[in-house]
């Protein structure tokens, strides 16, 4: 019946644009990661497995190589903590860090910032964050992205996934 | 009967434990074995205690931090990085059954750890201590 056969060229036409969306959606998954917007972010799987044990893996974009190179050579007293890695994997990281680092050129005489908290950006962007949300014992720390920017984990800090603990 | 019944499921245990082993991977009695050894280099070593193990997870040594800051006082339950307040899984083996048993990961973890709450390497002694007192937790 010709009704049959439209119904039927319609599922198969539906079943095959979801099968591509599902594999654009796929791809995007394994090869990029979003962050600050919609931009998308490399990945590396030291950089992940190293840097996200102990805090959420932070986006390299967020410091300048400089501040990368300093942050990677004193690895052994990094914030109050030994977190010195193997030569071979700090090297990776450093290196990945470096070539995906910020492209804004810090002021040649200071020192290079260390930490992300305290860079301009970092500032303007938590302006309108109140004193008691950053007090709560469930952020406790600027480090603790995860604890308002839910999908933190997977390099997604867009406004629409920000739940501030109350 | 029943006897055969039960050493078949006890094979099937066994292959099914080995099955989802990485390949290189190496068990907490290898570790411990690892650090009987090294203890034994040491004069007066007795043997491991998890009494001994337990006092010295839970105690400062001179550092703000102790093991327990970040792993809890019950290694069975999830810790939090005293700093970050990152979630840490359980550390205790026989509840987590991918604690130790990767040897680049336990020295990373053990030279860290101890330098924080030390400010020094741990002995053979301690390690062997704490790991046996790990092992006491989820029997």
């Amino acid at each position: 019946m010709p009704f049959d056969n439209r119904n039927t060229l319609r599922m198969s036409a539906v079943i095959i644009l979801l099968g591509g969306m599902m594999s654009v959606a796929q791809a995007d998954d394994d090869h990029e990661h979003h962050e600050g917007g919609r931009r998308a972010v490399a990945t590396n799987a030291a950089w992940q497995e190293e840097c996200g044990s102990c805090h959420v893996a932070f986006p390299p974009r967020l410091l300048p190589a400089e501040s990368w190179r300093e942050m990677m050579s004193g690895l052994d007293k990094h914030f109050g903590t030994d977190a010195s890695l193997e030569p071979a994997v700090a090297q990776e990281i450093a290196a990945f860090l470096e070539q995906n680092a910020g492209k804004r050129k810090p002021d040649p005489v200071a020192k290079p910032l260390l930490r992300i908290s305290e860079t301009r950006w970092f500032i303007r962007e938590h302006d309108e964050v109140p004193q008691r949300v950053w007090k709560n014992p469930l952020v406790k720390s600027p480090a603790n992205c995860a604890a308002c920017h839910t999908l933190a984990e997977s390099g997604d800090y867009r406004e629409r996934n920000i739940r501030m603990p109350k | 009967m029943s006897r055969i019944n039960t050493l078949l499921v006890l094979l099937l245990v066994v292959m099914s434990g080995l099955a989802v082993q990485p390949a290189c991977a190496e068990t907490f009695g290898q570790f411990m074995a690892e650090f009987a050894r090294s203890a034994k280099s040491s004069p007066g070593f007795q043997s491991f205690s998890a009494a001994n193990g337990e006092q010295f997870f839970k105690s400062t040594h001179g550092n703000e931090w102790s093991c327990a800051s970040c792993h809890t006082e019950d290694p069975a339950n999830s810790g939090k990085h005293a700093k970050t307040s990152k979630v840490i899984k359980p550390l205790a083996p026989l509840v987590n059954p991918e604690r130790f048993t990767d040897p680049t990961k336990v020295e990373k973890w053990f030279k860290r750890n101890c330098n924080d709450v030390l400010a020094r390497a741990c002995t053979p002694q301690e390690k062997g201590d704490v790991l046996t007192y790990l092992l006491t937790i989820g029997k």
